[in-house]
């Protein structure tokens, strides 16, 4: 209790903390490390030697990991974009106003993330097999936008209900109507939680596999082309170096939202 | 009349919005709802639908007439198997996350401060938003019988303990990346950010002043935690529960990567709507996670886990 008290955490307290960050973190670490390697057939630790000859390769010989990378990118851009304006509309239709059946309609739209991905997956592809729509960029997109629309969702509901009402009563009473208002005042309120929701849709979606796998067809995004390795290795170092690759890419939105809405943890439970 | 040059174009409307709130909320909600009613409440519906259709053995054609026959197949000694074992993983799973995301949620709710507290947020923030795949391909590496664990076993001299590991029943194998130990770790390691996360806002809304006050009435530091700071951060808890558990029950990749060939209900389902062709079983078979989050979900909002998300 004094140690409490005086705001010390306790030595167990510390020690599992730690040890629970680095299982978190040194498994991405290793990923590095075997992007290094000279052992091309197994994972062999330690690597019996380093080179940076598979980035050459991965970036020369390997062309077959490029059309996937572009297709991952278009995908996620205009998955994005739809969840952005979805998300945000929803969240401020529901933000605004109670009504009957508003609790049930804020859980239609967490829905896509509480049930499993698989579930998500498979119902498309049966809608799509039924519809007889043919598998294309459309399917992909339509997939990832509707469990990308949570994440806007999310953190546009959750600037809306810290944005305060009276700047808005203010902007009214002062003249605007209200699109100006919503031009002047809500915009740049809700803006940078926007573009914290986009971000995060974006990583979400150019990560994304299990929807994927269903509604892509023979079409690969860059996680089906890792998976397609995974299963059926050709390289194993290439692999790691698309991996540390991705680990960037994704890195710096996920940074950037972070700094977006650092002052309420607005992301925090968030989930995908 | 200047206050009037300053009305905008659209000013009507926009009195018009002002007088029926009503009305621009329904405009504001009619295309995201369309899009999750159209777009997946009605594919689950097509799903839900091909559940009652049936397979012909025979033709390997699917039969377009209402059945019960394929939710009676399901309850076939094999299929219920694979049901037990994914429930018992996601259970398990759930249990350890909880476990390990305690202290570092309590941690980071309690005692981290000003720049400690950005970087243990970041810290979780990343390796939860982090590549999927990239995370269960380390898991590959780590658990290859070549790879850094067996290495460390050596090194250390505790092979015969790894050993000892391997060779259990069920959970053991050949290797730790061809044993459910193996998948059990990969999927505690994956979800174990989904856990942090809500516990760590539930830990920090309680208020400092239940946890002093407990004190001025006599209670041990054990006595607080167990009585005050516990039952708090249930919900938390509680909430996080719902992703390890729900994301468990559907995946299908991690245990094709990491593990052996006994299937998990996302396996199940893969290989029947694909290579097996026989979408009404694997219809049916989806069914069973989404009655199980259900129940899940009803009891998680028993104790307040959608306030705690």
């Amino acid at each position: 209790m004094r140690s409490e008290a005086q705001g010390i955490a306790g030595l167990g307290l510390k020690l599992a903390a730690t040890a629970g960050l680095l299982f978190l973190h040194l498994p991405i670490v290793l990923i590095f490390v075997y992007a290094f390697t000279t052992e091309e057939k197994s994972f062999q630790f330690p690597p019996p030697g380093y080179t940076v000859h598979w980035f050459a390769t991965a970036w020369f010989d390997r062309p077959d990991i490029w059309p996937p990378f572009y297709l991952s990118l278009e995908v996620a851009a205009v998955a994005t974009l739809l969840a952005l304006i979805f998300g945000t509309l929803a969240a401020a239709a529901l933000s605004r106003s109670r009504f009957f059946g508003r609790e049930s309609v804020s859980l239609l739209f967490v829905l896509p993330i509480a049930l499993p991905g698989i579930i998500t997956g498979i119902s498309l592809r049966s809608a799509f097999e039924i519809m007889g729509l043919d598998f294309s960029f459309w399917t992909i997109v339509l997939g990832h936008a509707t469990f990308c629309i949570v994440v806007v969702y999310n953190n546009a509901l959750a600037r809306f209900r810290r944005s305060s009402k009276s700047m808005v009563e203010a902007s009214m009473d002062l003249g605007a109507d209200s699109f100006q208002t919503f031009r002047h005042v809500v915009l740049p309120q809700i803006a940078s939680a926007l573009l914290a929701g986009g971000m995060l849709a974006f990583a979400l979606s150019f990560d994304e596999v299990i929807v994927t796998t269903f509604t892509a067809g023979q079409q690969a995004t860059l996680p089906i082309w890792m998976l397609n390795e995974l299963i059926r290795p050709r390289q194993r170092p290439v692999t790691n170096v698309v991996a540390v690759f991705v680990v960037a890419v994704t890195f710096l939105p996920i940074l950037a939202a972070y700094y977006l809405t650092r002052e309420g943890a607005e992301t925090a439970g968030g989930g995908k | 009349m200047t206050a009037l040059a300053a009305r905008g174009r659209f000013t009507p409307l926009s009195d018009f919005f002002f007088r029926r709130p009503g009305t621009l909320t329904a405009l504001l909600l009619a295309a995201p709802l369309a899009w999750i009613v159209i777009v997946y409440i009605g594919s689950l519906m097509a799903l839900l639908l091909q559940s009652f259709y049936s397979l012909d053995d025979f033709s390997g054609l699917v039969v377009h007439k209402f059945t019960l026959s394929t939710y009676a197949q399901l309850g076939e000694r094999a299929n219920i198997d694979i049901i037990v074992r994914t429930v018992v993983m996601a259970g398990a799973v759930t249990l350890t996350d909880a476990v390990i995301a305690f202290p570092i949620a309590y941690f980071a709710a309690r005692y981290a401060r000003g720049t400690g507290k950005a970087l243990f947020y970041l810290a979780v923030m990343l390796p939860l938003w982090s590549s999927y795949l990239v995370k269960v391909y380390a898991w590959k590496l780590i658990l290859a019988k070549e790879g850094i664990l067996t290495w460390f076993a050596i090194h250390t001299h505790t092979t015969w303990l790894l050993n000892a590991i391997l060779g259990l029943p069920t959970i053991g194998g050949p290797s730790l990346s061809f044993s459910f130990i193996g998948t059990y770790l990969v999927f505690v390691y994956v979800w174990l950010p989904y856990m942090i996360l809500p516990t760590q806002a539930a830990l920090e809304r309680v208020p400092k002043s239940y946890i002093e006050a407990s004190a001025d009435l006599g209670a041990h530091p054990r006595q607080a935690f167990r009585t005050v700071i516990l039952p708090l951060a249930l919900p938390g808890i509680a909430a996080g529960s719902i992703f390890t558990f729900s994301l468990t029950l559907g995946d299908y990749i991690i245990p094709q990567i990491v593990g052996n060939s006994r299937f998990f209900i996302g396996q199940a389902v893969y290989t029947l709507q694909g290579t097996a062709g026989n979408i009404p079983l694997a219809a049916a078979f989806t069914v069973v996670p989404m009655v199980i989050m259900g129940f899940y979900l009803a009891g998680a909002k028993r104790l307040g886990a959608f306030d705690a998300l």
